[in-house]
């Protein structure tokens, strides 16, 4: 038994639910009590689908448990697919229906259903939702896809974009775009979109791109030894990331490696010397494995960032992730205590979060700027505009939205110049962003501490005193650096074996920190 | 004079009910905690059962409540599955290390769920067992928020009738207001019954553990919400006694509530008119406003948070809507009765739910409206129908006078949507079907 407040992935059963409804012509009948119907509402409302995702639920009750439960999952199986029609089915218990052990996969077998019926086993009490999406793909390429001629033209699958996934849609369309260029054209996309009967054709592609390793690997796996079909390690987020797929690509398909680079800004974005403060900012990284990843790339090679704490909360990515921590000289911290993160995060006090939506809302308590770069999703992740992460675009989109929370460059400036004044104080925030309309100041050098906010000399100093005129020097740091400086002081008094901090500490601190 | 005119000969209350058995689309009694634990201002809902209940209360709660929320999920785990004796241990522990990091916490609720329930996991054991352990200082409760057992709505009637046999006894004569409402909402109850002269009054749920709310034989009650009929029996079998009357949405329904309460503690009618005049006649026009949209407007309530009725009495009555089906997820006539004997017979009633079978008949029917559930809204909105989801009824302030008009521009606002929005071409006014991914 485990408290959990907040949770970052649901039930593999949910997982099962983003597989079917990314598809078209699939079916999901799934054994459950009716309050599990609230996962429907995930995708009507998160994403605004137009339409039911294509799941019925048994909704058994409490007094159909000492009767006939195997009776409503066949009558509801068969109206199901009296009325729906679908090319395929899949079938499945939730976690409770996993209790009753009715074995919807062995009933649905004996009803004789005209169409392929996958029964699915996702263990609710083990594994999460990942492993849902994961499994349930696998599941239908192993039942659907067989040994096929390949096609005449070099030819690309494209794997594991699904519902409900972080900007699924357009990375979709970017890596398209890039395979264009080297003249490779599309067998299937799946889930996202695909039929069952499209999944039987998944045999003639030349690769697959795995897209997203946390819903399709197993299957990329299983395609590569079953239908000899080799798949990408490589995900393109990122510029490097992406001319390093673009060279797998090529060399698996023995192509030209050929880029249209005519819309790529980032390089350009990122050297111009409007970037120059974001030098060295010092950023936490959490997500999932693959989103991780690659962000910890960009954040160091491409922003110029300091990466000083990162992780996922994804189990199955546990070993890439502690190693990719090795690579960047922080432990990595494999967690889906929600709360384990935000303390970690407390600890590494960053400049900036780059995280999930759950991150988000920690650095609204911590009072630190955060970028969302992974699911867990939000309905404001699903923009009405065309927004990838992959391939060329998406590193252009990545640097407007990791730039976006931060104070600009020039306005850092102004807020050390004009500390005391009404509308360029700490309170302020980055004066672009609407959420953060200046409050009013109560008396110069009487400030409240911003919600959330270290308070000097009250949290993480127990042994340090900060003296009254170098907690009034510290409050005059603009409070994006704030905790650095007072962090950095701490450390520098610690190791110099003072007690207590003056002025003349805070700024030999500064010095010796300086770069 | 405060009584309805017109009451119709042939009523809903006799009209037959269409009772149906499918796949239901409602969320389960856990939700109820989202607005319970804000009520409560020294409680902790400990959910005991598996990650699809943390995931529902994380998905429900939609924005999430990033102060360290008062609710929490112990999730079962393979093991918890095994050996029972070990599932009480581990709960033990967890809400041990819970209340010692929470020492603000007074009443601890462990809330059953569908997994706890078919483990039959004894959770009223580990309550006892529980209150002995942490008394003084908190008191253990349980009650099932369980889909199998549960709908919506229906979790906070669990939730206040498990605190109702804990009340302390009193010979007092007290009204006592039961359902969580908003404290504004709540305020302007009191704030109205006070004006008349009645007191003393309580509420159930208290905001506090330590109130002074009790119960007995002199304690009479009128319930809040028409979801409450397991707390009304608890409430009884301590000697109180119910009065029943329409729920108090919208001016009619307000007064009718307003005037069985001062009938009972004899308030005479020019008290009454004296406090009930000018909110009675803020409220005619604010829902003279509100309503323009709705009126001649046909309506189709899916069962969802068992609002629907004394809703449909609302919108029918004074609004000038037209019922086509009223679905509640169950019907008890004790509570909703009254507001069923003010409604014509005609449209169709339904209880329970084949959500399939209902979207046809929505689909036949095209009423104006159609209240829903967030499953369902968008699709529906794909396919050419207004919607109204019902969820914002329960989280939003509509009962009594002051927020009759509200009530109403819940439902008139999509209507008033559908009319601004021009997104075609400015010559061609034809349809088109919005196809969003």
């Amino acid at each position: 038994m485990k408290l959990t407040v907040w949770t970052y992935e649901g039930p593999p059963h949910v997982g099962a639910m983003r597989v079917a409804t990314g598809m078209k012509g699939l079916h999901y009948v799934l054994h459950a009590p009716q309050g599990d119907t609230y996962a429907d509402l995930l995708f009507t409302m998160i994403e605004r689908r137009d339409h039911r995702p294509p799941v019925t639920y048994t909704t058994f009750e409490g007094r159909d448990l000492g009767e006939d439960t195997a009776g409503i999952f066949k009558k509801t199986c068969q109206d199901a697919y009296d009325r729906f029609k679908p090319q395929a089915l899949i079938v499945g218990a939730s976690c409770t229906a996993e209790l009753i052990q009715d074995d919807p996969g062995g009933l649905a077998e004996t009803m004789g259903i005209p169409v392929p019926v996958v029964a699915l086993e996702l263990p609710s009490y083990q594994r999460k939702e990942n492993f849902g999406t994961d499994e349930t793909f696998y599941q239908l390429v192993r039942a659907l896809a067989q040994p096929m001629e390949k096609t005449p033209e070099v030819t690309a699958n494209l794997i594991g974009p699904l519902a409900l996934g972080f900007r699924h849609r357009d990375d979709i369309e970017e890596v398209k775009g890039l395979l264009y260029e080297m003249g490779i054209g599309i067998n299937v996309v799946a889930p996202f979109d695909a039929t069952p009967e499209d999944l039987t054709k998944l045999g003639q592609a030349h690769v697959n791109i795995l897209m997203y390793p946390e819903h399709a690997e197993t299957a990329a796996r299983h395609m590569e030894r079953v239908l000899g079909i080799p798949y990408t390690k490589t995900v393109p987020i990122g510029v490097g990331a992406t001319h390093d797929f673009v060279a797998e690509v090529a060399a698996i398909c023995g192509v030209e490696p050929k880029k249209d680079l005519g819309r790529l800004r980032q390089p350009w974005w990122s050297k111009s010397v409007d970037s120059t403060y974001l030098t060295g900012k010092r950023v936490f990284l959490f997500g999932d494995a693959t989103h991780v990843r690659t962000a910890a790339r960009i954040a160091r090679d491409e922003m110029g960032f300091e990466v000083v704490g990162l992780g996922c909360y994804n189990r199955e990515f546990a070993r890439d992730i502690r190693a990719l921590g090795k690579e960047f000289g922080v432990e990595a911290l494999v967690s889906d205590d929600y709360l384990e993160v935000e303390k970690a995060i407390e600890d590494a006090s960053p400049e900036m979060i780059l995280g999930t939506q759950m991150e988000r809302h920690i650095g609204k308590r911590l009072g630190i700027p955060c970028a969302v770069i992974s699911a867990p999703v939000h309905v404001q992740d699903f923009p009405a505009r065309y927004s990838p992460q992959m391939g060329w675009e998406g590193a252009n989109v990545i640097f407007d939205t990791w730039i976006h929370p931060l104070v600009m460059g020039l306005e850092e400036h102004l807020l050390a110049m004009f500390r005391e004044d009404f509308e360029f104080h700490d309170e302020a925030g980055p004066s672009h962003n609407g959420g953060h309309a200046p409050k009013p100041v109560a008396a110069a050098g009487a400030t409240a501490e911003p919600a959330g906010e270290d308070a000097p000399a009250e949290t993480g100093s127990d042994v340090m005193v900060w003296l009254a005129d170098a907690e009034r020097e510290l409050k005059k740091i603009p409070f994006f650096v704030r905790g650095k400086a007072k962090r950095n002081t701490e450390t520098f008094a610690a190791e110099q074996g003072l007690s207590e901090i003056s002025v003349d500490t805070l700024y030999e601190a500064k010095a010796h920190y300086a770069r | 004079m405060n009584q309805p005119a017109a009451l119709p000969s042939s009523t809903c209350r006799d009209a037959p009910v269409l009772k149906e058995r499918g796949q239901r689309e409602v969320f389960c009694g856990l939700t109820g905690i989202i607005w319970l634990h804000r009520k409560m201002q020294d409680a902790f809902f400990l959910v005991v059962g598996s990650r699809t209940c943390a995931h529902l209360l994380q998905s429900a709660a939609g924005v999430m409540i990033f102060a360290e929320p008062r609710f929490g999920t112990a999730i079962l785990e393979e093991g918890d599955l095994a050996g029972m004796a070990d599932a009480h241990d581990e709960l033990d522990r967890e809400v041990e290390r819970l209340l010692s990091r929470r020492p603000d916490i007074k009443q601890l609720f462990l809330v059953g769920s569908c997994p706890s329930e078919v483990i039959k996991l004894d959770l009223a054991r580990a309550a006892e067992r529980l209150t002995q352990v942490h008394a003084p200082h908190v008191r253990v409760l349980n009650y099932s928020g369980s889909g199998i057992e549960t709908t919506f709505t229906q979790g906070e009637d669990a939730c206040l009738s498990s605190m109702v046999p804990v009340l302390p006894e009193t010979d007092a004569r007290e009204l006592v207001l039961v359902g969580a409402l908003p404290d504004v909402v709540e305020d302007q109850a009191v704030g109205l019954l006070t004006k008349m002269g009645i007191g003393p009054i309580r509420v159930l749920p208290a905001p506090r553990a330590d109130s002074a709310l009790a119960v007995g034989p002199n304690t009479v009650f009128a319930c809040l919400q028409p979801f409450l009929g397991d707390t009304a029996a608890a409430m009884e079998r301590r000697g109180a006694r119910m009065i029943q009357a329409p729920f108090p949405f919208g001016e009619e329904g307000t007064t009718l509530w307003l005037r069985a309460i001062a009938d009972e503690f004899g308030v005479d009618d020019e008290t009454f008119e004296q406090v009930t005049a000018a909110p009675r006649a803020r409220a005619r026009t604010a829902i003279a406003n509100a309503s323009a949209h709705l009126r001649g407007k046909t309506i189709f309530f899916m069962p969802d948070s068992q609002l629907e009725i004394p809703l449909a009495r609302f919108l029918t009555r004074e609004c000038g809507m037209e019922a086509v089906e009223i679905g509640q997820p169950y019907i008890h006539k004790g509570l909703v009765g009254p507001d069923l004997d003010l409604m014509p017979a005609g449209p169709v009633i339904s209880e329970g739910q084949d959500v399939d079978l209902q979207l046809d008949r929505v689909r036949a029917a095209r009423p104006d409206l159609t209240v829903c559930g967030l499953g369902l809204a968008n699709p529906l909105e794909a396919e050419g129908l207004t919607t109204k989801w019902a969820i914002e009824l329960v989280f939003t302030p509509v009962h009594f006078y002051d927020q009759a008009g509200d009530l109403a521009g819940l439902f008139s606002r999509p209507l008033r949507r559908r009319d601004l929005l021009k997104l075609d071409a400015a010559n061609q006014p034809s349809e088109t079907r919005e196809v969003a991914r």
